[in-house]
Formats: structure tokens, sequence, C-alpha cells
């Protein structure tokens, strides 16, 4: 027994402690480096939405202004979408989920790492396979939500809508294939004593998160194939001529869409429940009910999807239940609301920059509740729907809500993901440009919406009264885009200034703060037991505050799985297969073949290849 | 250095609210005639009351909660050295006040609600129907009751009952007259129904609410409010229209009839509002000398934007269909433009109404 223990560690010494290169980044399946490129990759392409929403908002800064063509406006603002939910605000929320799911529940790694490594590659392959397309001046033009029957050949004959279509398939899988990870590893990886209701509020509202994802992203998957076959293969699932309906596009869109918009914000719920307990000094004020909430809004989140859609004209009986289901959703938010204020209400405020981004997060998620409601009364929604007015809302609950919240999560757990402190003044600097930006931005769209401009317009006339609040908004975006400058400028500062990040700088309450920062590959020199909610305050107040600073020990004897390269050679394979339907055919005959055989079967094959070799490799 | 910070502290957080007041009084300034918030029809008017209700509660909302936060980030401000506060992990009471007093607010916000969609939902009675035809970019209106086609410019009489029946002819288009009605999409295939009157006369701007391709932006029309009399004129005149308007005597517009017919604009465009030629893709052009509007309600209907559309339609509305056969000249420009802006079957519109 303990020669096959031996032996076994043996080869793994050298793999697991190889940690530079561009090759261990390669064929990790360490967590915390998957979180990472994550991370990384999902900031980068966050900047590029960013950047594509300022050229959009020059195009808007005048009336009848000619500084972007009406296609380039169309494709910009359809990437713009689908780059911040798909490539920005999804995956920094998964790197969150990579970096801090395993050590929050004090496990050593999760529950398929090379599978983890895999869903990577795959986003990875989705988002260049989207962004490519803008070299073919063929990027994505008919909205994120891609409505039929515009979407059909007949109208988007381009490659624009070819490279939506498999983008987002290419995504879903990585989408899908992390949720079955993570669900599993929530499920199964817990430390000893943590039961499931003494889990941190984030591993909560993300074990809610992977069950929205494992749900919703099937059915846009069906969506995605139904539109593929009647794009490539004259199928007539949206082709009214041929008894299709574009309103099917519209319900399996909207039933995947409205659970995708939890998706993007109940991890940011997670991470905003973290911090404010901890710079509260207070524990989270009625764990149970965020617990039940979150899971109440996940339930409802399934059942609302119509309301993106009352103009479509269903009828009184739809609309009212719908609208209902809707208003609904605000009592476990509001519940929400409450709780976070009754967190910090009685607490020792300690005003560090990650409790202003949180701070700020509740204070504009209220406002995109609050015109979320007004949504939900229907008739108030066929004036708001496709107007600013919508705009408003979501950038409040998605920008106000969700990045506000995602940078509070930066602030808070960089110093352990990478172990050294940010600069505090620059981050409250941040801030403020970013809050007052952001308020200047997105505020008067509300006003602009009401005042009758529609959204996903590439100009508007002069006359309509359109000019003056948009050229604001223009320059508030331009002070918004810079805040994002200031916080690049900070990591780079501190990185340089290199104030080495203690194991615990927060005093926080869960396990990621026992170990030291950054952590090591192993997370846990030993597993830790958990004997109650908010564990490490627990210890602290057992052992007496501070706990020393933990010891970096050298994780002799630590089985780690093995490095591989096979998820990336899978995922490739799965792009290049992709690939093969946006190359078109090889060959003239037959007329109707669209894809390209060869590559389509080198990518399968590849595919297959690298599925087997995985499949029969040692972990 | 402290005290320094604190100050610079207080003054951002001001500084957001007092920029916010001079940006509100200054948009306040500006003249929105496609606004939702001034209704001029009944639809309208039931809509926005249920969106004011909602505002009332709204505010009250957004100044109790935000207050809270605001108090709780003012009053419990730590120091690091501070004594570890009271552990409280909950409150089942404050948690039930605070499920139930929402609770009950938004049972005030669906009371009206429910109320105003069925209301709305409502079959018109004694109502004019008017159909609506969405086409990629522009509208097309044809009134069954007096067999009259048009495109771009709904004339309506002032307080009856408009009863619209719409389809598309290509993508899904939404009818938006904010003033009079809220949005209702447009099908390619299956018929969509809303209905509206207007309490006053005047020309009322609406525009396409779904996108539906390159040139969604250029998708709007106008309604155009008259006395009954005033309709009626304008029925007789239209039913009357099977032929363009005679420019006998205007040699340059005879020579832009001439030039109507060889630059290819027959081709998809008529005259004929009351029995239009099968199969034409352009809109009716019947009575074009009198809109106010040009290019689906986008451009004023003078001589400088009449020649600008239709010597470059594609550089105006990209996308579109419009073309120009061959070159034109400055000449050729000038004649088509007379004759088009001859082709008045009724006189003009009333101006846009004052609705400040």
């Amino acid at each position: 027994m303990a020669t096959s223990a031996v032996e076994h560690a043996a080869p793994d010494a050298p793999a697991a402690h190889s940690k530079t290169g561009v090759w261990s980044w390669i064929t990790t399946v360490d967590h915390k480096r998957i979180g990472i490129m994550y991370g990384v990759s999902a900031f980068v392409f966050f900047m590029f939405g960013g950047l594509e929403a300022l050229l959009l908002r020059i195009q808007l800064g005048s009336a009848d202004n000619t500084f972007l063509s009406p296609d380039v406006y169309n494709q910009l603002f359809t990437m713009h979408g689908t780059t911040m939910i798909f490539l920005g605000v999804m995956p920094l929320s998964a790197m969150f989920f990579n970096f801090m799911i395993p050590l929050q529940i004090g496990a050593r790694d999760v529950v398929f790492p090379r599978l983890n490594s895999f869903s990577f590659w795959m986003f990875l392959v989705g988002a260049i396979v989207l962004n490519v397309s803008f070299l073919f001046n063929a990027a994505p033009n008919a909205g994120w939500f891609g409505y039929a029957n515009l979407t059909e050949t007949q109208y988007s004959p381009g490659l624009n809508t070819d490279f939506w279509v498999i983008g987002l398939m290419a995504l879903g899988v990585a989408s899908l294939a992390a949720a079955v990870n993570f669900f599993v590893t929530i499920i199964n990886m817990r430390a000893p004593g943590m039961r499931l209701l003494r889990m941190p509020m984030f591993v909560w509202m993300s074990f809610i998160t992977q069950v929205l994802l494992l749900l919703a992203f099937p059915i846009i998957t069906v969506a995605l194939i139904f539109l593929m076959a009647d794009r490539y293969f004259g199928a007539n699932f949206f082709q009214p001529d041929a008894n299709g309906d574009p309103m099917l596009w519209q319900h399996l869109f909207w039933i995947f869409g409205h659970p995708e918009v939890y998706i993007l914000i109940l991890p940011p719920f997670g991470i905003v429940s973290e911090i404010l307990p901890v710079f509260s000094r207070k524990p989270l004020f009625g764990y149970a009910a965020m617990v039940f909430s979150g899971a109440f809004i996940a339930v409802l989140g399934f059942g609302v999807w119509s309301h993106h859609m009352f103009a479509t004209g269903m009828g009184p009986i739809a609309d009212a239940s719908f609208g209902l289901l809707t208003l609904l959703i605000a009592i476990p938010t509001g519940v929400k609301i409450f709780n976070w204020i009754g967190t910090i209400w009685g607490g020792s405020l300690q005003m560090k920059t990650p409790m202003y981004f949180a701070l700020g997060f509740i204070a504009m998620f209220i406002i995109g509740g609050l015109s979320g409601i007004m949504h939900a009364a229907v008739p108030a929604d066929l004036q708001q729907t496709d107007t600013y007015f919508v705009v408003a809302h979501f950038h409040y609950v998605l920008f106000g809500g969700s990045i506000f919240a995602l940078l509070a999560g930066a602030y808070y757990w960089m110093p352990k993901m990478f172990g050294f402190m940010l600069n505090e003044r620059i981050g409250k600097i941040q801030f403020w440009l970013m809050f007052i930006g952001f308020n200047i931005t997105f505020f008067p769209m509300h006003f602009l919406g009401l005042h009758g401009m529609p959204r996903r317009v590439y100009t508007y006339p002069e006359g309509l009264g359109f000019e003056f609040w948009n050229l604001i908004e223009t320059a508030g975006s331009m002070l918004l885009g810079f805040s994002f400058l200031v916080f690049i400028w900070n990591i780079w500062l501190s990185k340089r200034a290199g104030v080495a990040a203690p194991a615990d700088p927060w005093d926080g309450a869960t396990l990621e703060w026992s170990i030291p920062s950054p952590p090591q590959e192993f997370n846990f020199a030993e597993i830790p037991t958990v004997h109650a909610r908010d564990p490490l305050w627990e210890q602290k107040r057992s052992q007496g505050r501070p706990l020393p600073e933990p010891p970096r020990v050298s994780g002799e004897g630590i089985h780690l799985p093995n490095p591989s390269v096979k998820p990336l050679i899978t995922a490739l394979g799965i792009g290049v297969f992709f690939t093969g339907f946006l190359l078109g055919s090889p060959w003239p005959i037959p007329a109707s073949l669209t894809i390209n055989l060869p590559v389509v079967l080198i990518g399968f094959a590849m595919t297959a290849y690298g599925i087997l070799s995985w499949a029969f490799e040692p972990a | 250095m402290r005290f320094r910070s604190i100050a610079i502290g207080r003054l951002l957080w001001w500084s957001p609210l007092l920029t916010l007041l001079v940006l509100v009084a200054a948009g306040c300034a500006e003249n929105y005639p496609q606004t939702t918030l001034d209704p001029r029809g009944e639809f309208a008017r039931m809509v926005d009351d249920v969106f004011m209700t909602t505002v009332r509660w709204a505010i009250l909302v957004f100044v109790l909660v935000e207050g809270a936060l605001v108090v709780a980030i003012i009053k419990f401000r730590g120091k690091p050295d501070d004594p570890e506060p009271k552990q409280i992990h909950g409150s089942s009471v404050l948690e039930v006040v605070w499920t139930v007093i929402p609770a009950v607010i938004l049972v005030m916000v669906a009371i009206p609600t429910i109320k105003v969609i069925f209301e709305t939902a409502k079959e018109p009675a004694d109502a004019m129907v008017v159909e609506v035809i969405g086409h990629q970019w522009w509208w097309e209106f044809r009134y069954p009751e007096y067999g009259i086609t048009t495109a771009n410019e709904m004339y309506v009489p002032v307080d009856r009952t408009v009863d619209l029946r719409m389809v598309s002819d290509d993508v899904v288009h939404s009818f938006w007259v904010p003033q009079f009605a809220a949005k209702r999409d447009v099908f390619p295939n299956r018929e969509t129904r809303m209905w509206f009157n207007t309490e006053v006369t005047g020309e009322f701007p609406g525009q396409c609410a779904e996108f539906c391709g390159i040139q969604h932006a250029r998708m709007g029309f106008r309604v155009v409010s008259v006395e009954v009399a005033e309709f009626d004129s304008w029925v007789a005149g239209m039913s009357a229209a099977t032929e363009p308007v005679s420019v006998e005597g205007d040699s340059v517009a005879l020579a832009g009839q001439q030039l109507f017919l060889t630059k290819a604009c027959i081709g998809c465009h008529s005259f004929n509002a009351a029995a239009p030629p099968p199969g034409q893709i352009g809109p009716n052009l019947a009575n074009i000398g009198s809109r106010t509007m040009i290019a689906a309600g986008m451009l004023e209907n003078t001589d400088e934007n009449m020649a600008r559309w239709i010597s470059d339609p594609q550089g105006y509305k990209e996308g579109s269909l419009m073309v120009i056969a061959g070159e034109i000249t400055e000449a050729e420009l000038a004649a088509l433009v007379a004759y088009l802006r001859a082709q008045q079957v009724v006189a003009s519109p009333p101006v846009v109404a004052d609705i400040q």
C-alpha cells in the first residue's frame, strides 16, 4: 500500500512543481491557474466590448452622425451585447467560480480538473470564433437576441449570423461542461462538516447558477441548431413562408435568455454577500433567507420569459400571467437588498475599496430593480420595451449590478489570487470615476427612452429632441471607459510596489483566507474540518485574532492530477469542426452543400482523438 | 491630509446630484415630439396612468431604501481598532415585514396593471380599420373601407378609434406611435392588432421599434390627425387618385414625368392610391408632394431633401432597395423633384402641433 503511494507520487512530483513556462499554463489542470486564464481573457474581451460601446456612443453623440456606417454600427452593437454577456460577465464569474469555489469549500481542486481545462479552452475557441469575424468585416449584426426571421439567409445572407450561431454553440459547450463540473464539485468536494447550510453565500449563489446553466443552455443550443438547420440545410423552423414561426425563436431564446440574466447576476449577489459581512465585521443577515430567495429567483426565472415579448400580442391572459410572475420576482430580490442593508446596519464598516464597490452595487442595483418593476407593469412595458429605457434598466442591473460586484470581488480576492495588495487610494479614485461616469452614461437613458428613442438605432434624426442627453451620455461613457484604465494602472502600480498580501488581509470569514496568498498548488496542506458558518471567524474566536500566518509547506506526498494537453486538443478539434461550417464548400457539387466537409471531418477526427486519448491518459 | 480627503469625499458625494439637477433642468427644456409622457389618446393615457403609478411607488421605495443605505453607511462607519460589533444573524420579524411590505406594494401595482391589460385588449367598437404592412424599411397603410393605399403617412380623423390590423411583408417589425398608443409587433405570418384614437389634431411621429435590419433606424412614419371634414376631403382626393397629378404647362415637371418612366422609378412606385398595380415593391407615391416627410418619415419634404434622397438613396439609406438607373444630371434631378413635389392630391397637412 505504502509503496504504491510513493510510486504514484514520484512521477507527479516534477510535473507538479514545474510551475513556469507557457507549456505549464497550456497543460494546467489547476483550478487556480484556469481561473486566472479565465479572468485575463475575460478582461481582455470585456475591454473589447467596452471599446465597442465607446464607438457606439461616439456615433450617437449627435443627430444623423456618420462616424460609423449603419452596418458597422449594427455589428458593433450586436458584438457589444454578445461580448459583454458571454465573453465578459459570464467568464469573469467563471474566474471566481474556478479560483474561489474549491478554496471556499476546502477542496484541493474541482472534481474534474481536465474537464475544467477543457471548459476554458472551449470558451476561448468560441470567443475567438466570434471575434475573428471582425477580420472579415462579417461580425454578427442581427442583435445578441438574433430574432428570426431576420437571421434567415434570405435577410442575413452573409457569414455574420453564421459566426454568431457557431460562436455561441462553442460557448454553450464550454458553459455546460463547466456547469457540470462545478455542480458536482459543490455537491461532492466540500470539506468535512461543511453542510449545505454552512456553505459561503458565494458558493450557494454559484451553485444555483450552475443549475440555471444546466437547464438554460440546452434550450439555446436547440434554438441555435434549429437556426443552423434553416441556414445550412434549408429547414423551415423559423421560415414563415413554409409555416415556420419566428415566434418560436423568441420563446426558445427567452426561455434561455431570462435565466441567463440570473446567470449574470446571481454570482455577483454571492460576491457582495461575502464582502459586506467581512467589511461590516458582522455575519450576513438572514443567511437562510438569502439562500432561499436566491433559489426562488432562479425558479421564477424560468417562468417569466415572455415578459420580453409583451409587444408581440400574446393576449391578455398570457400578458397578465407573465406580468404577475415578473412582479413576484421583486419579493425575493427585495429580501436580498434588505438583508444586505441589515448586514451593514449595526456593523463596524471598514471602508476599504471592495466595500465601496459592494455598496455601490447595492445603490445601483436598487435603481435597476425599480425600473424592472416598471417593465412588469405590462402596459407600461408596451411603451418602454425596445427603447433606451430598457437599455438604462439592464445596464443598472448588469453594470451597476454585476460589474460593480465583480470589481468588488476583484479588489477583495486579487490579494489572495496574486499575493500582492492593490492600492487603496487609486482603488477609491477608480470607484468614484466609475460611479459618476456610470450614472452620467446610463441615467439619462431613462429620459431618452421615455421620450421615444428606440434601441438598436444607428442614428436618430434632428427634431425629436434626442441630441442633448445623447451628447451627455457620450461624455459620461468616456469617463466610464477611463475608469477602467485607472483599474489597469492600479494593478500595474500595485504589482510593481509589491506590498505582499498576508494570508488574511481583511479579517476574512471563509476558508480561502486560512491559507497563504497566493495559495500553494494543493490549496490546503491539510483538509480543514468545518464546525460552523463563517468557519474562519469561528476559528479566530476560539484561538484569538489574528491567527498566525500559515506556513508555506512542501506538500510532499499530496496527490495532484497530472497536467494534460488533451482537453486543449479536444477543444481545438471542436473548433476546427465548427470552422468547417464557416469556410464554404471546396467542391461545386452539390451546390446546396455550404460546409467544408474535409475540415469538418478533420475537426471530428481531432475531437475523437482528443476524447479517446484523454480517456486513457492516467490522471 | 485626512481632513482634506474627507472634504473631497463629501464634495464627490454631492457632485453627481448637483450635476444631475443642472442636466435635468437643461434636458427638460428640449422638445420631444415622440414622447411617451404626453399622451394624446385613450390607449396611451391608460398606459401612462399605469406607468405613473409605478413611478410614484418607485420614488417612495427609492427614497426609503437608498436612504436607509446611506444612513447605514454614515452611521456605522467604523475604525479598524473598534470593538467587534454585536453579532446579529437575522431577525424573523424584520424579514417577514420586508417580505410583506413589498408584496403589498406589488399588489398596488398589479391591480391597475391587470385592469389596463384587459381594457386595452378589448375589441374596439365603431372603429375605422387601417391595415398596416411593415416592409424593410417603410410602412404601407391601407384603408379597406375606402380602398386607399398610402405609405409612411397615416391620415386619421380626430376622436375616431382606429383599429390596426398589422402584418409584415418580410421580417418582424413593431408599430409604435407613442403619443397615441404603445407598441405592437408586426409579424410576417400572423395578424396582430392594436387600436388607438387621437384627441387632438396635428402630426405625430412614430417609428419601428423592433430591430429589423440595416435601416431599422430609418423606418419612421407620421400619424396625421385631422378634423373629420378634412379627413373626408383627403379620402375623396385619394380615392380619385388613379393617375399622377397632371403637370401640364410646367415644362420642368413634364420633363420629370418622362424621367420617372425612363429612370426605372415606375418599376417600383405608383401614383395610384385607389387601385395600385399589384407587385409594386416601393411605397405608393400618391400625394407625395403634400407629405411633410419623405424617406419613411425621416427627411422633411423640401426640394433639397427630395433631390438628396432620389439622387443618392444608398447614401442616405444604405441597403434600401431604391436605386437610380444610370447617371443623373443636375437638370434631370431638378425635373424629377419638380414632378414629385407637384404630386399633391390634397393640400399639405397642418404643421406639427405644438405639444409642449
